[in-house]
């Protein structure tokens, strides 16, 4: 949050006239501003503005007013009963048992998925980057997952495995496998894996195509084996797109929300942090109870992020100021 | 991966890998392609292909409002979101990739930060701001969230292709007595002119495909978008199965995802790719 402050402040300072604080540092041999360089930073400021407002004011103040929100007991049902009720919610939350099976379905399917769809996904970079006939079609196809509207996929995948309609329904025998909890869950993740793979595949594919071709032929000179190049030479040189891949996926899985929605509306107890909260706040018009799930989920993503980042350490996008002038 | 890459044999195991990637990827498109196709005497049967075709199901959905008016709201909604968010993005990221000052650091952090946002934290006080506002239900309601988080995407992408650009040139515009507004707008914007489109395609894939807000932030026909009509999609009676009509729309909102990918292919390619290392 600190660094969401500091572009307030660089935005603020750039004001009607980007009156920029002249440098005091006017000790001698070291040159003020140049009119060229103030005029750079003025333009920069004007040009970063309105991006880092409309973020900001979509985001930073909402999330503040949630937590404002979650310390109230508020249900537009009964507008009449809204009082502060300080951390009521969060033990209301935190002690249901809805809450922590929501939150072991969303755990269980961002950890299957994103572990399945990097074992998948950096067979189809490997796939996409290297097959020597048709890899524009291959290319082509893969983003149509990538692409498509998940909610058309999830209807598509809902009809398929609908007893009676679906190609696949009685692929594991009679029955309705989306109303029984495991095959459903199974189904879910399946959704998740074939819309997202291709993502996570392209943002392998561009590590990929950052190890040096040499150094693959001198590992093949040298006697490697394929599995050597691949976990020896590759690995290593991939290894900060790999996390950026894998920072991405865990995040967005860890949003699931659509696919749910649609292919079980979270009945049988399939149901994520994110349909939890949205049934709470859309079907029951709860924003105390809403608002406070919403609070924790951030301050889940929070945590899973901030985990990764002392991962990345400094590979983290963004770290590097290659974009600097000179 | 010596000589023996361009083997027959070769060429035949990757031909297959490639045949395995094509059919996972299409099926489930080409499943709910053949459903939007059958007779609603054959819509059960369970078939992959339609025993009998018909047109019916489009007839159907072209002729009710709920649709209609759903397909105004996405292709406006998305439109207008995708515009936005690719100018604000272009003037950001080429203070970004192009200029030195104080505070560009925070920049690409508050973009990491929104790109990892979970968006659902967003929608109890956005339901309840924009209720207050008098945006609820209506397009900026949507297109304000649109652009928030295509904002990121979009700075990564165009920064990337910005720095890939020729520096000189810039240079010798100022050079020629050019201010840097100038520059910008004469020299580097078409030059830029791929990347921003190719960033153009991204976001708007992404604002189409969004449910989340759309299902959160609406209530009627005014701006409901395809992907949340679907969801509430019903026969014209209570006993009608609305499968027929869901697959149809489905199509229907799939064919502007089909021809990016057919003609951009490249481009989409090289613009997730380079967004996400490089940035």
């Amino acid at each position: 949050m600190s660094t969401e402050t500091e572009t307030a402040t660089a935005v603020d300072r750039a004001g009607p006239t980007g009156a920029v604080p002249a440098p005091r540092r006017g000790r001698v041999g070291r040159p003020t501003l140049s009119e060229g360089k103030r005029a750079e930073r003025r333009l920069g400021w004007l040009l970063c503005a309105p991006a880092a407002l409309v973020m900001l004011a979509v985001t930073a103040y909402p999330i503040l007013y949630s937590v404002w929100l979650s310390l109230q007991r508020f249900d537009l049902k009964f507008p009449d009963e809204r009082e502060f009720v300080g951390l009521a919610n969060y033990v209301t939350v935190l002690t249901n048992d809805y809450w922590w099976t929501a939150f072991g379905v969303t755990m269980l399917i961002t950890v299957v998925t994103v572990a399945v769809e990097l074992v998948l996904g950096m067979g189809l970079a490997v796939v996409m980057h290297r097959t020597i006939v048709g890899r524009g079609l291959v290319r082509t196809s893969a983003l149509i997952p990538y692409g498509i509207v998940t909610v058309v996929a999830a209807f598509s995948w809902r009809y398929a495995w609908t007893p009676g309609t679906g190609y696949l329904a009685t692929l594991f025998g009679e029955g309705a496998p989306l109303t029984e909890r495991a095959s459903a869950l199974a189904i879910i993740m399946l959704a998740e894996i074939w819309k997202t793979t291709p993502f996570m595949a392209l943002l392998l594919m561009a590590g990929l195509a950052l190890v040096p071709e040499d150094l693959l032929k001198a590992a093949s000179m040298d006697g490697a084996t394929a599995w050597q190049r691949f976990t020896r030479v590759m690995l290593p040189v991939m290894k900060p797109a790999i996390l950026v891949a894998l920072l991405f996926r865990t995040l967005d899985a860890f949003r699931v929300f659509d696919n749910i929605f649609v292919l079980t509306a979270g009945a049988n107890e399939t149901s994520s942090v994110s349909m939890l909260a949205y049934n709470n706040l859309i079907r029951g018009l709860n924003l105390g109870i809403g608002s406070t799930m919403s609070v924790l989920i951030f301050l889940a993503v929070a945590i899973i992020a901030f985990v990764f980042v002392k991962l990345f350490g400094t590979a983290a996008p963004g770290s590097t100021d290659e974009g600097g002038r000179r | 991966m010596a000589a023996s890459d361009t083997t027959v044999a070769a060429k035949w195991r990757w031909g297959l890998l490639d045949v395995v990637v094509v059919v996972f990827a299409l099926v489930p498109v080409l499943w709910i392609a053949s459903l939007s196709f059958k007779t609603t005497g054959t819509l059960t049967d369970g078939n992959f292909v339609p025993r009998e075709w018909t047109l019916d199901n489009y007839r159907t959905i072209f002729s009710t409002n709920q649709f209609v008016r759903a397909l105004g709201n996405s292709i406006g909604i998305a439109l207008i979101a995708t515009a936005v968010a690719v100018v604000l993005g272009t003037m950001a990221a080429y203070a970004v990739a192009r200029l030195d000052f104080p505070g560009k650091k925070a920049l690409v952090g508050v973009s990491l930060l929104i790109a990892m946002f979970p968006q659902v934290s967003l929608v109890s006080p956005l339901f309840e701001i924009e209720r207050s506002l008098g945006l609820f239900d209506t397009w900026p309601g949507l297109i304000l969230p649109y652009i928030t988080f295509s904002l990121p995407l979009a700075i990564y992408t165009l920064s990337a292709f910005f720095k890939q650009i020729p520096w000189d040139l810039e240079k010798a515009a100022k050079m020629d007595g050019a201010t840097s507004g100038q520059a910008f707008r004469r020299v580097i914007a078409p030059l830029a002119a791929p990347g921003v489109f190719t960033t153009a395609i991204l976001v708007f894939i992404f604002c189409w495909n969004d449910f989340l807000f759309a299902i959160s932030l609406t209530s009627t026909e005014r701006s409901r978008t395809v992907p949340v009509a679907l969801s509430f999609f019903t026969g014209e009676s209570q006993f009608e199965d609305p499968t027929g009509a869901i697959c149809a729309a489905a199509v229907v909102i799939t064919i502007p995802i089909i021809l990016f990918v057919l003609f951009f292919q490249r481009r989409i390619v090289s613009g997730l790719t380079s967004g996400a290392v490089k940035g």
